[in-house]
């Protein structure tokens, strides 16, 4: 009963005027050890553990968490593992109030905050980070097959995790420079460092998984020739890099551009410093337009970059919002304006084809649409404009066509994602599985990386049954 | 990492550089580009491969000086290495065989003009190209366009080669001398522009191939967009080749100076 009586660890952050000086200082700081096992004891260990089911890879919640509270922290980050490829990663990252917090005994039966699991996840991590001794994962014996991963992102990375530990021979190829998809392209390091992400993949080259940046599966050589090359089997981990606009009047003007080239040029490419090759657009007056994660990450990289004004836009109201609620709650904290159930119409542009205003149009809230969320409807004669001289357009992305377009016979939905059987993953090519967000469309890290586990599960038992146990020549 | 073979300076501002790719040099079709990155700290951005070796594994690239990223490419000498290569990108040039084909190529636009020049030529075309420069010191490939060409118009805006006069100019007597059927034009945006309203008032059908502002060339971040025939295209995926005659060229130009001011700073910054 006096668990009951603590109250909820708050997590540490940098002062709001001080972090919004660098886009590489993380805002959280993260806890104690004290301090992280004085909020485990707050957890019941509940025989019904419903934060459990709230936990989209079903995590094992109470037992790292009472690992934590016994101060056995190296236990605690090994129980993640069991489940969880990148525990730092998704204790950051994760949605944890709509999730495992969301279910957690005090929210559901006390009404009283729910255990830190999220900031717990971190922390467990972290101090298996720091301290020096990640344990690479016992692997068995090399069987000599060899498998593709397309594709560098969460899901990618933790399938290649799996298969690697079942024996295989991995190798991940990669569009681009870097590995880790949106995980360093898209986002921020003031969320989630670019230094915690590679030590995750430092860990799958000791693994024995290869890594191939600048190949793109379908351009540089085919799913083919790879097959030629011996390849057994594919995971496709492609993502959702296809920005979506709104296709209104001219949002092609210069200075505005999608998240995820605002975004690339920060995070990639490093256009924050001077130091870099890659140019970024400044402006004292910055809109974003969206209200996603993606839309919070580049409102506050915009804030960072020197906005004096930098602003959301989003045409319905906060509730219906579908960024982190710390997202939200830290960007209110470094003076980001909210203008919501606000929708932009028509950007107008200066003589040098560059916008300068923004005409929007005022929201209101009518019936549920399919998404269950209030539908916005437009008010008429509601117009006004905001200056702006940089708009950044965050209202979603589509599956990345590369693989759907250059792979002959596989099943793509009319969405553009890749059609898998449920729960196994697999293609309508039976060598080829698929996860994340090219098969949700945009959705979550630990989504994505529940995927690449479930597909690396499946993957094992097909080519065990095709290659190993009839002992075919390779 | 990819090794520099062979290096060339065609002029101050153009430079020849051959570059191991063997992927890449057996992937590549005629159209196609690659996007290069100099150093830890550069910029992604994009060069059309103008030629390949498939036995020696090298592709070769045309580069012009213009700012901080191609003046690095430039200075880098035979055996150090492109930090990193990627391609071969975009939507190959669609060829066959129509009959009379006008090929015409601008500036440092002549690079990417030649392997799609041999390409028509090997698909049994008759290949009329003119190239053009603003004068002789700029003029690149004359003796591989010729070679690939049934007929070559040499045009410098000064006259100091060739013929003196814009290369629309040769192209319309060409034009009026004989059934072209296609035409295809590479070069900077404001040429393009002229060929394309050129080639419409005689109504053949023309294509030109767009060098966009890019950034990844895999159609995720969108910086590459244009407007064609009134809806919004990526030229790294849809193109970069587009039917001319619905570009708007004049949105195309605005946006190749989006970044103008930010990339003068850069160079300032590189140069200091
Ligand atoms: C700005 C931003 C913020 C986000 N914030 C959060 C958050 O806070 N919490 C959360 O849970 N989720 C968040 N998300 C969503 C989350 O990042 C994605 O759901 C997740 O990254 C999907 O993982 P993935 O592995 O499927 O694909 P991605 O991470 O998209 O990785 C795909 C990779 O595949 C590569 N690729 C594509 N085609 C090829 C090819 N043909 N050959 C080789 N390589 C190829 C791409 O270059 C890319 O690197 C955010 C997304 C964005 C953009
Ligand atoms: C498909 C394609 C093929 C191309 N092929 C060739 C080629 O074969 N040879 C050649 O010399 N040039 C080619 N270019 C143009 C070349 O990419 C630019 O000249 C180069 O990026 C300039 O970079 P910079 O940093 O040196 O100059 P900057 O000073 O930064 O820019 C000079 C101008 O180049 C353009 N530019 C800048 N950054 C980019 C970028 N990331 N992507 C595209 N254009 C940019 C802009 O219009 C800018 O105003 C091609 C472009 C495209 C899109
Ligand atoms: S992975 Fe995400 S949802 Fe699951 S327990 Fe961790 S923070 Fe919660
Ligand atoms: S529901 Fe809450 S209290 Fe119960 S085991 Fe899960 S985290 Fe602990
Ligand atoms: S260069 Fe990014 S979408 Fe074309
Ligand atoms: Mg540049």
């Amino acid at each position: 009963k006096d668990r009951m009586a603590i109250e909820r660890v708050e997590m540490h952050e940098m002062a709001p005027e001080e972090r919004i000086k660098s886009q590489r200082v993380e805002v959280n700081i993260g806890l104690s050890k004290e301090e992280a096992m004085l909020e485990a004891t707050r957890c019941m260990d509940c025989v019904n553990p419903t934060c459990m089911e709230g936990c989209p890879v079903s995590i094992n919640i109470p037992k790292f968490i009472k690992n934590i509270e016994r101060g056995d922290i190296l236990g605690a980050a090994a129980v993640l593992k069991e489940t969880s490829a990148l525990p730092a990663v998704c204790g950051r990252v994760c949605p944890q109030e709509a999730q495992c917090e969301a279910r957690c005994f005090y929210v559901e039966k006390l009404n009283l905050k729910s255990v830190a699991i999220g900031h717990l996840e971190r922390f467990a991590a972290d101090f298996e980070r720091e301290s020096g001794v990640i344990s690479v994962p016992e692997l068995a014996e090399p069987n000599g097959v060899k498998v593709a991963v397309i594709g560098s992102g969460p899901s990618g990375l933790s399938f290649a995790g799996d298969m690697a530990k079942s024996g295989y021979d991995v190798t991940v190829f990669e569009a681009l420079h870097e590995i880790g998809g949106v995980l360093k392209y898209g986002i921020p390091e003031f969320r989630l460092p670019n230094a915690v992400v590679d030590v995750e993949i430092e860990n799958l080259r000791k693994m024995g998984v290869k890594f191939i940046t600048n190949y793109i599966v379908g351009q540089t050589a085919s799913l083919d020739d790879l097959k030629k090359e011996g390849f057994k089997a594919f995971y496709v981990g492609s993502g959702a890099g296809l920005p979506r606009f709104m296709n209104i009047p001219g949002e092609n003007s210069n200075g505005i551009m999608s998240s995820n080239e605002y975004l690339t040029r920060v995070n990639l490419m490093g256009a924050d410093s001077e130091e870099s090759d890659t140019p970024i657009l400044r402006g004292k007056n910055v809109v974003v337009v969206g209200g996603g994660n993606t839309a919070m990450d580049s409102v506050r990289t915009a804030k960072r970059l020197g906005a004096e004004r930098a602003m959301i836009v989003y045409r319905r109201s906060e509730e219906e919002m579908p960024a982190r609620l710390e997202e939200v709650h830290h960007a209110k904290q470094e003076g980001i304006e909210f203008l919501t159930l606000t929708n932009p119409i028509e950007y107008i542009a200066d003589d040098n084809h560059r916008v300068s205003q923004i005409k929007v149009q005022k929201m209101e809230l009518g019936e549920p649409d399919a998404s269950g969320r209030r539908r916005p409807i437009p008010m008429e004669g509601s117009e006004y404009t905001i200056d702006a001289t940089v708009v950044v357009v965050a209202v979603g992305v589509s599956p990345n066509p590369l693989i759907p377009n250059s792979v002959e016979g596989l099943e793509v939905s009319k969405w553009g994602t890749i059609e898998v059987v449920k729960d196994k993953m697999q293609s309508s090519i039976p060598e080829v599985f698929a996860g994340g967000d090219i098969v949700r469309g945009g959705a979550t890290v630990i989504l994505a990386m529940g995927d690449g586990r479930k597909a690396a599960a499946n993957m094992d038992v097909y080519l065990k049954e095709k290659y190993l146990s009839k002992k075919v020549e390779l | 990492m990819n090794k520099i073979v062979e290096k060339e300076n065609f002029s101050e501002k153009v430079v020849k550089i051959v570059v191991e790719a063997p992927l890449i040099a057996k992937a590549r079709k005629p159209g196609n580009f690659v996007i290069v990155r100099v150093g830890e700290k550069g910029e992604r951005v994009p060069f059309t491969i103008a030629g390949a070796d498939i036995a020696k594994g090298t592709i070769t690239i045309i580069v012009q000086k213009m700012g901080v990223s191609s003046t690095k490419l430039c200075n880098l000498e035979v055996g150090e290495y492109i930090t990193d290569l990627v391609g071969p990108l975009g939507k190959p040039t669609e060829i066959h065989n129509v009959g009379t084909v006008l090929c015409s190529g601008g500036g440092v636009g002549v690079a990417p003009l030649l392997p799609i020049v041999e390409a028509y030529k090997k698909a049994g075309n008759r290949v009329i190209t003119v190239i053009a420069a603003r004068s002789k010191e700029l003029l690149i490939l004359e003796d591989e366009m010729r070679k690939h060409s049934d007929e070559l118009i040499v045009m410098t805006d000064d006259g100091s080669h060739g013929r003196k006069g814009l290369v629309t100019e040769g192209m319309e007597e060409v034009i009026k001398r004989e059934k072209v059927d296609e035409c295809i034009t590479i070069g900077p945006a404001i040429m393009m522009k002229f060929c394309s309203l050129l080639t419409k008032k005689y109504e053949i059908p023309t294509m030109a191939s767009l060098n966009s502002i890019m950034v990844d060339g895999t159609g995720m971040c969108g910086a590459c967009r244009v407007t064609v025939d009134g809806k919004t295209k990526f030229t790294c995926v849809d193109g970069p080749e587009f039917d001319a005659h619905k570009i708007d060229f004049d949105e195309m130009m605005s946006r190749l100076g989006g970044y103008k001011e930010e990339e003068n700073d850069k160079m300032d910054h590189f140069q200091n």
